[in-house]
């Protein structure tokens, strides 16, 4: 029963990775072209210094953000364009006749190019423990006591299931989203208006336990905290809770999913009437 | 002189009129400029929140870093984005000879016929802001009272606007050899994304690499020091200094490529 999932995403895969190997050196342009976490580590870190934010203190800081770069390497979604792309050429129809949904395609696309980033990855996250070394054996003399950041078993388990939650998430947002290139032409420009949510509610410049008042409660029933600070606040060892959020993501999963195979199942019927 | 500025006339209203078709594109771009200045006001206000100063500075001095940074950000993405890829299209498809036996300026020419109105929304936000941080400043329980040192803001962000300039037009001048650049451009701009905040609030480390490496601290921070009077006219010459050594270093560097272009036929 699971031996046909497990071809499909092997057949892929490979596929995939050796596709995306000839961009190396674009990759490598793309994780700096990642690297707000890095920037906001570096004014969070000077703020947690200053002792203003209790519990948020520069070791915090430092951890929080290098695990959102980290989170965020295995995020990274690009379905959109790609989607795009594929139904204004009508390369789409040849995807289609393959003996697996397109989905296939695109998800191990994406998992091939995290697999490649993985090197890159740890290059620059060496480079984040030289700016911040504090992050990695902790600090006794601000804002409390901090040993080495080596988080237990389950934590990494935890956030590891978080931070793949995370990409489905995400994954199924811009896929859903990216459907509607059946009716209009342009539709990866609305990816940039998705964006910006992203950007300041998902944890990426704000560590979301800080937000002002009425904003740290509603947040959380948007998606978007559970795209980057969930898993990330997991993986620094700080208090995000895990059977919580994951009950709110999937809640979330399972709306976008339906949503996203209705919208295809009528995508695909417009698209083929278009004669391609 | 007059040919460039009707032939800049000629090229934006062209431009104009080609972008005035996407009209939904322009309301999501407004929307987007719109969310994304509430989310870089939320981003201060949270860091301002429990009393901290970002770097020792105020809420309206600080905001008179960000305001001057979304001016910036959408001049870039108003013309010289556009522009950029623009030129590294011409390099791809060889058109780029057409533009080189044009009885003007290339560099003119590539830096400046195209205009997109996606930045605009941005571009008025950001002097909003700007102004909106001026008032503020000049209220009577100010916590910086303006001098007329604050004249100098404009001059600087205009400086600002040519490092800024010379910076990216270096980065599409690589597409002459490598044709394929957009990610570098993206890398640059993301590194940018630093000039929103006062160099001051960041740690030692990445004070020195945003100021002698990518000097974005002549962009927004220093611009605003002057302005509130707390940098002399050393920090003055610095960023005209800046700006004039970047300028030149884009045009030699792109006269130095265009002698190893050799077109797309030859």
């Amino acid at each position: 029963m699971l031996s046909r999932p497990v071809r499909l995403s092997k057949a892929y895969m490979a596929q995939a990775y050796t596709f995306m190997t000839v961009y190396r050196g674009e990759l490598f342009l793309w994780m700096i072209a990642t690297s707000l976490p890095i920037i906001m580590m570096g004014i969070w870190v000077e703020a947690g210094e200053s002792g203003a934010f209790p519990g948020f203190g520069p070791v915090e800081a430092a951890r929080y953000f290098i695990a959102v770069f980290i989170v965020r390497q295995f995020t990274v979604c690009w379905v959109i364009y790609d989607f795009e792309y594929q139904v204004v050429t009508g390369k789409l129809s040849s995807r289609l006749m393959h003996p697996a949904d397109p989905a296939w395609y695109f998800v191990t696309n994406h998992l091939a190019d995290q697999a490649i980033r993985a090197p890159f990855c740890i290059g620059l996250l060496a480079l984040c423990f030289v700016i911040q070394p504090q992050a990695l054996w902790g600090d006794s003399s601000i804002g409390g006591e901090h040993g080495w950041w080596t988080p237990s078993l389950q934590q990494v388990g935890a956030a590891v299931v978080a931070t793949y939650t995370a990409f489905a998430l995400r994954f199924l947002m811009q896929y859903t989203l990216a459907m509607l290139s059946f009716w209009h032409e342009r539709v990866a420009a609305s990816d940039a208006v998705l964006m910006v949510p992203y950007t300041f509610l998902s944890g990426l410049v704000i560590p979301l336990q800080l937000l002002p008042e009425p904003l740290d409660l509603w947040v959380f029933y948007t998606p978007f905290p559970y795209m980057v600070w969930w898993p990330a606040t997991l993986l620094a060892g700080g208090d995000a809770g895990f059977m919580q959020p994951l009950l709110v993501v999937t809640g979330w999963l399972g709306g976008l999913y339906a949503l996203n195979r209705f919208v295809w199942w009528r995508g695909l019927k417009h698209y083929s009437a278009m004669g391609a | 002189m007059k040919r460039y500025t009707t032939t800049l006339a000629r090229f934006w209203s062209a431009a104009f009129a080609a972008e005035a078709e996407y009209r939904v594109n322009f309301t999501l771009a407004a929307l987007t400029s719109v969310m994304g200045t509430a989310g870089a006001l939320l981003t201060l206000q949270t860091l301002f929140s429990t009393g901290y100063q970002i770097g020792g500075w105020s809420w309206p001095e600080a905001l008179l870093v960000m305001g001057p940074y979304l001016v910036l950000d959408g001049t870039q993405q108003t013309i010289m984005s556009p522009n950029r890829s623009a030129l590294s299209e011409h390099v791809r498809e060889g058109t780029l000879d057409f533009i080189l036996i044009k009885p003007i300026d290339a560099q003119f020419y590539l830096s400046a016929h195209r205009l997109s109105l996606w930045g605009i929304p941005g571009l008025v936000l950001g002097v909003g802001l700007t102004g909106y941080a001026l008032v503020q400043l000049a209220q009577p329980d100010s916590p910086a009272p303006l001098t007329a040192s604050a004249l100098w803001l404009f001059p600087l962000m205009a400086l600002g606007l040519v490092t800024l300039y010379s910076l990216g037009y270096i980065l599409a001048t690589v597409s002459i050899w490598a044709t394929k650049l957009d990610n570098l451009t993206y890398a640059m701009q993301a590194l940018l994304e630093a000039g929103r905040f006062p160099v001051s609030g960041y740690p030692f480390a990445y004070r020195v690499f945003f100021t002698a490496v990518l000097p974005v601290a002549f962009m927004t921070t220093i611009p605003a020091e002057v302005a509130l009077g707390r940098a002399g006219s050393g920090m003055l010459l610095l960023c005209v200094a800046v700006a004039f050594v970047m300028f030149t270093a884009a045009r030699l560097f792109w006269s130095f490529a265009l002698r190893s272009y050799t077109s797309a036929s030859s």
